[in-house]
């Protein structure tokens, strides 16, 4: 069930290191919206409070709402852990588990959410595997460990292991910048698919990877060392690569960026 | 032509072997007009030079593994040679006798069975005890201690390391040993049809038994496990853990899914490490065990003598070779035991993560 993301006024600090300042962007359901700027400038940041993976880090906090459907993902009743199974998240370094075969990884979040039934968790793990474009590589070897596979096949063992459990919403973090351009092309017909279903925000380097899979694109520019990343514009993805309304946004996108 | 003397000169400077500065090397330059030969000797001159520092840094490395691997063969040899008359004299059955009486050269009656009974016992109790608490405390000191408060219990823990065991044994016997005791009797009362609980061969109010020298082991051999699975569990790599938390895992999960199984082998082989400590210790366990004449009930109110305890005990009379083989014959086993269990620990902590 895709839902829309709602960041408003966000504040993100790192202890007393104030990383993101006033960050306000929608993220409409089942569509693509690519997070874009130069190194350092908070992209990863923003995109791990969306799912509250930023206060796993000691002494990190944020301000403000993100609001997901509506409802506050930081409201005082909300449960951490609730909103990581509805909104997943797929890292820049592969990450399978390494003691686990390539089945239990994708079907781990189940587990963890108290599905026991074998039939069910099969079921799923084909489904999911079949979604991330990896069922015929592996299905003659889903009880061999996920780290057996190569990089490519990792990252999308990663995200059948993401989609497994049905997110609303999925955040990507460069997820591909641990790989060739044939694996990387694989995940962007990816993304292509799973945003039929899936509301996605993905952060990432490549100026074309954001022109081709993403709906809509923020660029985020900090204004100076030690200065807190900002949102410069958020448009549509066309819009943002033709005819962005801000200087900063075109020079960073035809490479003119110091 | 300039140009070809400096990338000449370079290679060759550093090839002479007396101080002459430049004479020699204008020699060189008109006896070998070809400019390649110059240069890779030079090369192959440095390349020798790292050759030998890598072949004397072998040689040094493999023979320090010879010379280590070769004394333990060594004393094991040495312990051999020394007790096999003493294991031919001997009257009594070596493994089943409980005796160990040496006192009387020409009739010689010693067997393990107590002493490995009390070894085996009060260090597997031990075990047992301190290997939940010491996985419990390195899971509480990485994952759900406050900031503030890692470093200091951290240090706490070391700090148990370095007490000397002659401090633990006064310990264990004035202090622990008659506190244990009222716990000691409700275990026996309650508890006794169970053979470990069973009354022993020692009085449990005097507090000298292998219940309490168990649990001085246990404080003893607990920082070393706590400090090894401790480390093993902080390596534990952030994107797993982050991937796990990422899935919806609570903090218990999250460990349940990757710090355990990534900290497992360590934690398995540090406590083989800790029992491999606990098998040897002599003096904490000789001052707090009781002795008794009557042999062992292999129950934890039993009191006796290690291995080690009784070697230590008796060591002001080692002057007659045959009695001293009787002290060394234990010691041996006692070596083949610790060697086994490190060895296991070792085979268990090394085994790769699956995969
Ligand atoms: N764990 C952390 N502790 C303290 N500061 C951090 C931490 N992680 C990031 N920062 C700081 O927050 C700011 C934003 O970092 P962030 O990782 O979000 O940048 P980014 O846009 O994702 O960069 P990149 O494109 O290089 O991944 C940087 O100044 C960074 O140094
Ligand atoms: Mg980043």
């Amino acid at each position: 069930m895709a839902k829309r993301i709602d960041i408003k006024d966000v504040d993100i600090y790192y202890g007393k290191f104030h990383a993101v300042e006033g960050v306000t962007v929608s993220v409409p359901p089942k569509n693509v919206t690519a997070f874009i700027g130069p190194s350092g400038c908070g992209k990863s940041t923003v995109l791990r409070t969306l799912n509250r993976m930023h206060e796993v880090i000691p002494g990190a906090r944020v301000e403000g709402q993100v609001l997901l459907d509506g409802e506050d993902i930081y409201g005082t009743n909300v449960d951490p852990v609730q909103v990581r199974r509805t909104i997943g998240m797929v890292f820049q370094q592969p990450n399978p588990f390494p003691t686990m075969s390539i089945r239990d990884n994708v079907v781990a979040g189940l587990k963890l959410a108290g599905t026991r039934d074998k039939k069910k968790l099969d079921e799923v793990a084909e489904r999911a595997l079949r979604g991330a474009n990896l069922w015929t590589e592996v299905k003659d070897r889903l009880n061999k460990p996920g780290s057996g596979l190569s990089g490519g096949q990792q990252q999308r063992l990663c995200i059948a292991r993401a989609i497994a459990v049905q997110p609303d919403v999925l955040l990507m973090d460069e997820p591909c910048s641990a790989l060739d351009p044939i694996s990387t092309l694989a995940i962007e017909d990816l993304i292509g698919q799973l945003k039929q279903d899936y509301t996605i925000v993905i952060v990432t380097h490549n100026m074309q990877q954001a022109a081709r899979v993403s709906d809509q694109t923020a660029f985020f520019n900090l204004a100076g060392v030690g200065q807190p990343g900002r949102l410069i514009e958020c448009n549509d993805t066309e819009k943002i690569f033709s005819n962005p309304e801000e200087k900063a946004t075109e020079d960073y996108i035809s490479g003119r960026f110091g | 032509m300039n140009n070809r003397d400096v990338t000449k000169s370079r290679p060759g400077a550093p090839v002479p072997s007396g101080g002459q500065g430049e004479t020699p090397m204008i020699g060189a330059m008109s006896n070998d007009p070809p400019e390649p030969p110059a240069r890779t000797l030079g090369e192959a001159e440095g390349a020798a030079s790292r050759r030998r520092a890598d072949l004397i840094f072998r040689w040094l490395a493999t023979g320090s593994g010879i010379a280590v691997v070769l004394s333990i063969a060594l004393i094991g040899i040495f312990l051999l040679i020394q007790s096999v008359p003493s294991l031919a004299a001997n009257k009594a059955s070596f493994l089943f006798s409980a005796e160990f009486l040496t006192t009387d050269p020409a009739n010689l009656r010693f067997g393990i069975r107590d002493l490995l009974a009390v070894t085996v016992l009060s260090s597997a109790f031990a075990l047992l005890l301190a290997m939940p608490v010491a996985l419990g405390i390195a899971l509480f000191l990485t994952h759900y201690a406050p900031a503030g408060l890692r470093r200091p219990l951290a240090y706490v823990i070391d700090v148990l390391a370095a007490v000397p065991s002659i401090v633990y044994g006064l310990w264990g016997f004035l202090v622990l040993g008659p506190a244990l005791v009222p716990f000691a009797e409700w275990l026996n009362q309650s508890l006794s049809w169970f053979p470990l609980f069973a009354t022993g061969n020692v009085s449990i109010a005097g507090g000298g038994t292998i219940f309490t020298a168990g649990i001085v082991l246990a404080i003893m051999i607990l920082p070393i496990i706590t400090a090894l699975t401790r480390d093993a569990f902080r390596q534990t790599p952030a994107r797993h853990i982050e991937g796990a938390l990422a899935l919806g895992a609570t903090r218990w999960e999250m460990i349940r899914t990757t710090v355990l199984p990534f900290g497992r082998s360590a934690y398995v082989g540090a406590s083989m490490l800790g029992l491999g400590r606990a098998l040897g210790e002599t003096v904490a366990v000789l001052i707090i065990l009781r002795t008794s004449a009557s042999a062992s009930g292999f129950s934890l109110f039993d009191g006796g003598y290690t291995f080690a305890s009784k070697i230590a005990s008796a060591a002001s009379e080692f002057s007659q070779p045959l009695p001293t083989g009787a002290y060394i014959a234990a010691g041996l086993v006692l070596f083949v035991l610790t060697f086994v269990v490190n060895a296991i620990g070792r085979a268990i902590a090394g085994e790769k993560v699956r995969g």
